[in-house]
């Protein structure tokens, strides 16, 4: 395992007034609310509150100066050893002005939930599913919050730091009950 | 602006009920009997969910009431894997990603790291990656068409299809010396560079791909099953599309031209002359001519560069990040010491994080790295087309009919190596 370092994600050139049209908006507009904007070998890095999550993802959707109508990606990076500890991070395209921006959140590990972004993109359903799987955090609000690639049965969170890799799981026998997703009170 | 060739033909509008209700409503000429959809569990080991997936249906009759689709059969822990190794150990995981372009995998990472170590490959190495990533793509349609042929019965267009590949890895096999599991882009570089024949023998094998594909086109374009199975189903509006995030193939076939070679030329894509095909009705019919004419365009694209493809070095001139050759290792104290450091610890790229992408077979295939200054990755996360667009799979059969989803699922191409990570 590596060992995180304290500032691993201190922007490498932060920068007081961005070059991006994109980041200078939201720095105007969500003053106090986006905590700070990169812009490191040309990509486009907003850092933003949880609370505002929402109301900027809808801003960078539907503001024509925006027009962020793709989500990428959502993914979550674990800093291990540094506060706060996760990061929740967007990647986000717009088709017609074909530009990007990331969109980072910023989570302590004892209140790992962050609003479901699936009611802006509706893209984002597996992709927080995912993230849920691996990393533990929790998107409140999301329609169907269950793993996707792991079995149910599964503890732990595999992707976080302090989950070792060479840890084995058994799988499930052939006498576990499941859970069918079609049918929930349907078993086999 | 890009080049569109719209393959427009007439689609009749074909009414989908929005079939949410369950149990269903008896209508007039049924029986009054009680009646429960049936369930039907297609996967994860059906014949034609080639990549292992398990869909489940909900049918009345043969119409799908609703859909679910299960992922993660073939989930191995690439981002763990990665996290765990050095640098530039990741590359032949990235080739497991998508197995049927191997190569856009592994130029797609070396791209993101060489973003993020601040560096850029020389000439040749850039031409060398843009033949390499076209032959994979090629690889990738022709696996696709000839799989979507198979699966709605037409063997022989199928073995076409596979010869036609065959060529291609052969193509792989004189640029790397595998066929499947290449590993052959380094960071900075390339493992090694492409023999005196290798323009010769591109021209033969592309020659010879291109007339199975004449012979593909011919037995399936004038077939009234495939074209009626192809035709008007697996549709979806092209918002539908991006807001679920679909790219690639899949997106252009619905008239939006977003091509990632196109849009953020990377490489020497900008210097070289192709069109970006497109659709205009988004069914399955489109999504596959969509793939025909990029076969073709590819097939342009390594014809120019065989032809305009400088010497020179394959390998950025930097013992800090690439290793400097064995010859010099065995002569020289410097080049053996940084030969054992780059071995034994890796290249360190500066602190930061970095999202590159590249346009793979299916779609948007991006990159996104997270250095902490030392020689292991702190995230090295795929952004993989295929995950996102296999999430389109159910809004695209619900309401269909349950013959329509082997067509569909055939050309969202789910790679299960990419999709499962």
């Amino acid at each position: 395992m590596s060992d995180p370092t304290n500032d691993a994600t201190e922007p490498a050139d932060a920068l007081v007034q961005p070059a991006s049209p994109v980041l200078r908006d939201l720095l105007s507009r969500f003053a106090g609310r986006v905590l700070a904007v990169s812009e490191h070998r040309g990509d486009a890095t907003a850092i933003v509150d949880r609370a505002a999550l929402l109301e900027v993802g809808r801003h960078l959707r539907d503001d024509a100066a925006c027009a962020f109508d793709m989500l990428l990606d959502v993914t979550a990076v674990d800093y291990l050893g540094r506060r706060p500890r996760f990061e929740v991070v967007y990647h986000l395209l717009s088709i017609d002005r074909n530009d990007r921006v990331r969109i980072k959140v910023p989570l302590e590990e004892e209140d790992l939930v962050i609003p479901s972004v699936v009611p802006i993109w509706a893209g984002a359903d597996w992709l927080e599913r995912e993230t849920f799987d691996l990393y533990g955090v929790r998107f409140d609000g999301h329609p169907n919050l269950k793993r996707i690639y792991l079995y149910e049965e599964f503890e732990g969170h595999p992707l976080r730091k302090d989950y070792p890799k060479e840890k084995r799981q058994p799988l499930i026998g052939p006498g576990a009950v499941r859970r069918d997703p079609m049918n929930d009170d349907l078993t086999r | 602006m890009s080049d569109t060739h719209g393959h427009g033909h007439h689609v009749e509008e074909e009414e989908k009920p929005v079939a949410k209700a369950r149990p269903i409503e008896p209508t007039e000429d049924s029986l009054d009997l009680p009646f429960e959809p049936m369930e039907l569990k297609m996967g994860p080991s059906h014949p034609a969910t080639h990549g292992t997936v398990r869909i489940l249906l909900k049918l009345d009759g043969e119409r799908i009431v609703h859909s679910e689709v299960e992922v993660g059969y073939l989930h191995r822990g690439f981002e763990k894997e990665c996290e765990s190794g050095l640098w530039y150990q990741a590359f032949p995981y990235t080739d497991r990603l998508n197995y049927v372009s191997p190569i856009i995998n592994n130029v797609g990472y070396a791209l993101a790291c060489e973003k993020l170590f601040g560096i850029e490959a020389p000439e040749r190495a850039q031409w060398l990656r843009v033949i390499a990533s076209e032959v994979s793509r090629m690889s990738d349609h022709y696996t696709c068409l000839g799989a979507c042929s198979l699966e709605l019965g037409a063997f022989t267009a199928f073995l076409y299809a596979v010869e036609a590949r065959e060529q291609l890895w052969d193509l792989h096999d004189a640029l790397c010396g595998a066929r499947v599991t290449t590993n052959y882009v380094r960071i900075g570089g390339l493992s090694m560079d492409v023999g005196r024949d290798f323009r010769e023998l591109a021209k033969e094998r592309l020659a010879a791909a291109g007339k199975l594909q004449q012979d593909l086109e011919d037995l399936l374009l004038s077939n009234p099953i495939f074209l009626d199975r192809m035709e008007g189903t697996g549709v979806l509006p092209k918002e539908k599309l991006i807001e679920l995030g679909v790219t690639g193939p899949v997106l252009r076939a619905a008239g939006v031209p977003y091509d990632v070679r196109r849009a953020q030329p990377y490489l020497v894509y900008d210097r070289i002359d192709y069109d970006v095909p497109i659709g205009e009705a988004g069914d399955n019919l489109d999504r596959f001519l969509v793939r025909i004419e990029e076969l073709k365009q590819s097939r342009r694209m390594i014809e120019q560069c065989v032809e305009r493809m400088p010497e020179g070095p394959v390998d950025v001139d930097d013992p800090h990040v690439r290793l400097a050759g064995k010859g010099r290792v065995f002569e020289r104290m410097e080049e053996l010491i940084a030969q054992f450091k780059i071995v034994t610890e890796g290249p360190k790229p500066p602190v930061g994080e970095v999202y590159q992408a590249v346009e793979g077979g299916n779609g948007e295939l991006g990159f996104y790295l997270v250095s902490d200054g030392t020689g292991r990755p702190v995230k090295c996360r795929p952004r993989s087309p295929s995950f996102s667009n296999t999430q389109a799979l159910s809004p695209m059969i619900d309401g269909a009919m349950l013959a329509d989803v082997i067509p569909t699922f055939d050309m969202i191409n789910m790679i299960g190596g990419e999709c499962d990570r």
